[in-house]
């Protein structure tokens, strides 16, 4: 099942990420390839297997809600590309 | 490196708590030697040579004043430029985080800090952990200390040619699929993955969450264990850090690999193994033999289904990840764009480097509606069939021992154009990444032309002990620390 341009560019969407005709073009090709590679999983069957998302550690993940000290405000924006009012400032959202 | 500075942990440690040589001299050595060869190694992105020298004279203080030395007292070491660092650059060889500095450390900084380690720098890397040469560092290419016209392997291959090149005694790394084992080997020293979640990641820069673990990089397997000593452990801020308690690494050091019952792999030494390399490993595996360990052929029967699984996997999770790169709150932004959306588009388009863009669009397209079941599901559920193959085996043996890489250190170029080429590269270190083992890779001899080749020691879950106590065997029965890189013209 080759994946052509357009769902290339589909995805590239979906990602955020913008590419030229040239890119575009190279790139789908690669992706095929990738693609077409990891499709091997489908020799085997799997119907049985639970998945694994995550190996357990015993890890406790749940602790106390107390209060702790954090992050300044200062600290937080200090690799803010821009910042206002203490705030992160960004392009208009809406309308 | 004189040997009046020590050229290990060890050494340094007792020079500098007995007072024969000060942390400031040892650690002006290091930067001296750094200053010499970083013209052609190029390890670092971020050399702090005052910044170091103040930590060093604070070490001298604490010692003349009386007060308790850490563990790595005046010990330089390096850091690889993922994980955060208060106040020092960390741009994980991407343009996208070329002026980001971090407001804190990653705890298994602060730790080395606590211990009395002096951070001289920070070292490259592929561009987010991605890659297996360097060579996808959006700054430099650095190049293996024994063939300047070779790769130093990836992604952690600044801070294997720092510790080769003798520019610091030990690094830390980061392994998401081998990026400390698979440089380790390249450049002949020794480099630990410890159990997914023995170190914390907390402060690590996410690349896949579920296969991340940070490590050490040293010179000899006794530097890699006091470094994991000082590193290891439960960290409240990283929720899938283990509370299981710490060993004493040190002591699983003095016992020798009698009685041990090695595992060898029929999968990991067929076709595409080059034959310098299943010579030194064979060779190795009966000199554990006359160590007084037993081996057994084992099959792990999914190991070629590996790389596809870590592909799925590795590029999900980075998809997701690599989200936060959008130039609001911190790292590039693209200037000029009057909308939220093209402000996105626009940072990331500039931001990232091609094989970054590659795994998020894999990554983006296997979590897709349609695919995710095809894809992305079908990863999770082969990748528990890799961990069952890994459970079976050791229920027979105590360790498993493979090649590290296929092939020795490759040449630049030779693989950045093929994708595929390039990933395949990982096949032997991906697999314990996805069952979340420790391993270490160790030097076991060279190739003709003069190459390293690596030996990875696997073991169970929280047992880095028995992986230690091996590789420690092995290496005092190779002698590899004989060898150096041609670097000082005197190969």
């Amino acid at each position: 099942m080759a994946i052509g341009k357009d769902e290339v560019r589909h995805i590239a969407k979906l990602a955020h990420l913008e590419f030229s005709e040239d890119e575009l073009g190279r790139f789908t090709q690669q992706f095929n390839s990738i693609v077409e590679y990891v499709a091997r999983l489908n020799a085997l069957d799997t119907a049985d297997i639970q998945p694994t998302s995550h190996v357990d550690v015993g890890s406790h993940a749940l602790r106390d809600d107390t209060l702790r000290p954090s992050m300044s405000r200062e600290e937080a924006l200090a690799n803010a590309p821009e910042s206002e009012h203490g705030l992160f400032k960004v392009p208009r959202v809406i309308g | 490196m004189s040997v009046a500075h020590g050229r290990t942990i060890g050494e340094i440690r007792s020079l500098v708590a007995s007072g024969q040589v000060s942390a400031a001299e040892i650690c002006g050595a290091r930067l001296r030697r750094a200053r010499e060869v970083e013209p052609r190694v190029k390890a670092f992105r971020t050399l702090l040579e005052d910044d170091a020298l103040r930590q060093a004279e604070a070490v001298d203080r604490d010692r003349k004043e009386g007060r308790p030395l850490g563990p790595l007292a005046g010990v330089p070491i390096a850091v690889k430029d993922v994980l955060c660092t208060r106040g020092i650059p960390t741009t994980c060889g991407s343009r996208i985080l070329k002026n980001f500095v971090p407001s804190y450390d990653a705890t298994c900084v602060e730790r080395l800090r606590r211990a009395g380690a002096v951070i001289v720098g920070k070292t490259n890397m592929d561009e987010f952990a991605m890659g297996s040469s360097t060579e996808n560092s959006a700054y430099e290419k650095t190049c293996n200390p024994w063939a300047l016209d070779r790769v130093p392997g990836g992604s952690s291959g600044g801070s294997a040619a720092a510790v080769a090149a003798g520019e610091v005694p030990a690094a830390l790394g980061s392994d998401t699929g081998g990026s400390i084992r698979q440089p380790a080997a390249f450049c002949g020293v020794a480099g630990m993955k410890p159990t997914y979640g023995r170190v914390s990641r907390y402060g690590l820069v996410a690349f896949a969450s579920s296969l991340d673990q940070v490590g050490p990089f040293g010179v000899t397997v006794e530097d890699v264990a006091r470094v994991l000593q000082v590193i290891a452990g439960h960290d409240p801020c990283d929720s899938t850090s283990a509370p299981q308690p710490v060993p004493d690494y040190l002591k699983a050091l003095g016992k020798d690999a009698a009685g041990l019952r090695i595992g060898v792999p029929a999968e990991y030494f067929r076709e595409g193994l080059a034959p310098e390399v299943e010579t030194a490993v064979q060779s190795s595996l009966t000199i554990a033999e006359r160590l007084g360990a037993r081996l057994e052929p084992i099959s792990l029967p999914h190991t070629e289904y590996a790389i596809p699984t870590y592909y799925i996997i590795a590029t999900a999770e980075a998809s997701s990840n690599l989200a936060r790169y959008d130039g609001v709150r911190y790292g590039h932004r693209a200037a000029g764009a009057s909308q939220m959306e093209t402000l996105y588009v626009r940072t990331r388009t500039e931001g990232f480097g091609p094989e970054v863009k590659r795994r998020i669009m894999l990554g983006t397209y296997v979590l897709s509606s349609g695919y995710y079941d095809a894809y992305y599901l079908k990863g999770q559920k082969v990748r528990t069939l890799i961990r069952r193959d890994f459970d079976l085996a050791f229920e027979k043996v105590d360790v498993i021992v493979t090649p590290t890489t296929p092939t020795p250190a490759f040449r630049f170029g030779d693989k950045v154009d093929d994708p595929l080429s390039m990933y395949l590269s990982d096949i032997f270190t991906v697999t314990i990444n996805l069952a979340g083992l420790p391993g270490i890779s160790i030097p076991c001899g060279l190739t003709r032309e003069r190459l390293p080749v690596g030996l990875q020691v696997i073991g169970r879950p929280f047992d880095e002990e028995t992986v230690l106590r091996l590789a420690a065997a092995l290496e005092g029965a190779l002698k590899f620390r004989d060898h150096r890189p041609p670097l000082d013209g005197t190969s």
